[in-house]
């Protein structure tokens, strides 16, 4: 009962929820902790030695990841629905999505790379404040 | 006196209220001219339509204008006009109810001109047929030679039944924002007609009509302006019937869909007694 293109909106949906949820979780702890009384930092949140902190904890290191996954998964899937929009040749629609999956694919990398690096090698790579 | 009252009321029927402006795109795919807008001044009494405001014109100012019409009471879904920027049926809509002193008249809007105020619909049939709008089933033998009617409970026939009321007029395909940007997107009345039958309990052909309905121009790409449930005539809610779509592609993927059964011939009943008073049945269709 499925096409290809039920199973990409389906995905769609479904990294929606998880955005909210992770950009959710992320706001208490990161913005609104003072508002919320989640527990988050006092101080400026992206002082490198609060942000090496964030980036060590495994939890955090796997929510970044979920969260850059679905963030690109979603706001490249609709990119590829307002590009499809333009009523475009089939031919141009097939590159417009190869396009759009290599350049998910290659920012996934990239940032999911800073990410897991960073975690694996302790935060030996950074500088300090 | 009956008949004193019934003269008075024609009399008042007949008074004219007040006189209007109708202005008119003018435009012809066959000739050489530009489009241009023609104004006439139609009198207007108690339930003149725009239908008739055109006939006005047709018969005394210009016989060379050109719409289309048919039944006059919004049933064949012929004289879709866009009327001060809203697709509406001519037939269907007085001109006292616009409160407006100058009517202007289109063709309705995303689709290509044939002369006047005549769209060319044939682009809106071409996507409703490739929805498969007809019942579907794997017991062909049956529809073939029927050997009686299909069950159906008042639940499963309102399941679709507002969907059944399309008159294919075309007005929800001329208010949709995304066919107007997307000449692929499917459409509201193509896709609600999909589910119409899809979710039609005599029917079992939703696999054969997923590819086209769920394809990348399918019911993804409706926006739920719900510009298409506000202009149909006949009550029908297509946005409403897109999102049920939706649901069902989501389920599906999710491989949470029940498989619908398609329900079964009637058993005929031969030795129930009629209670006093309930009138007899009509007669079977199918014997």
């Amino acid at each position: 009962m499925r096409t290809r293109e039920s199973t990409f909106w389906t995905w769609h949906l479904l990294a929606g929820l998880v955005i909210l949820v992770v950009l959710g979780i992320h706001m208490a702890i990161m913005h609104l902790s003072k508002l919320l009384g989640s527990g988050g930092p006092e101080h400026d949140v992206v002082l490198w030695y609060l942000v090496k902190e964030r980036s060590l904890n495994l939890a955090f290191a796997v929510m970044y990841v979920v969260l850059l996954g679905a963030a690109l998964y979603h706001g490249l899937y609709g990119l590829r629905t307002i590009i499809f929009e333009l009523t475009l040749s089939e031919r141009a629609e097939k590159v417009i999505s190869a396009l759009i999956v290599f350049v998910g694919l290659v920012l996934f990398i990239v940032g999911s790379y800073g990410t897991i690096a960073f975690y694996v090698l302790k935060g030996s790579v950074g500088g300090s404040v | 006196m009956i008949e004193a009252v019934s003269v008075k009321q024609t009399e008042k029927a007949e008074e004219i209220i007040k006189t209007v402006r109708f202005k008119v795109l003018r435009y012809d795919s066959n000739g050489m001219t530009k489009p241009r807008v023609d104004s006439f001044e139609v009198p207007v009494k108690k339930g003149t339509t725009v239908l008739d405001g055109l006939h006005h014109i047709k018969e005394n100012l210009d016989n060379t204008l050109a719409w289309r019409y048919s039944c006059r009471m919004a049933v064949c879904g012929s004289c879709g006009m866009f009327i001060n920027s809203f697709p509406k049926l001519a037939c269907n809509t007085q001109i006292t109810e616009l409160e407006a002193d100058v009517i202007n008249l289109k063709p309705l809007p995303n689709f290509d001109i044939i002369k006047d105020l005549v769209p060319d619909l044939s682009v809106l049939f071409e996507k409703h047929r490739l929805v498969k709008p007809y019942t579907m089933r794997q017991d062909s033998t049956e529809l073939d030679s029927p050997t009686g009617e299909f069950f159906q409970s008042v639940d499963e026939l309102e399941r679709y039944l507002q969907f059944a009321y399309c008159i294919k007029c075309g007005l929800c395909m001329a208010a949709c924002p995304t066919v107007a940007t997307d000449r692929r997107y499917l459409g509201p009345q193509p896709l609600a007609q999909a589910y119409r039958y899809s979710a039609d309990s005599r029917d079992e052909g939703h696999g054969e009509r997923k590819d086209v309905v769920f394809s990348p121009h399918g019911a993804f790409r409706c926006h739920f302006a719900g510009a298409c449930s506000e202009a149909c005539p006949k009550g029908v809610d297509p946005a409403f019937g897109i999102q049920l779509l939706k649901r069902q592609a989501f389920m599906g993927a999710l491989g949470l869909m029940r498989r619908k059964k398609a329900s079964a011939v009637a058993p005929r009943v031969s030795s129930a007694k009629r209670l006093e008073g309930v009138p007899e049945a009509p007669k079977r269709t199918v014997s």
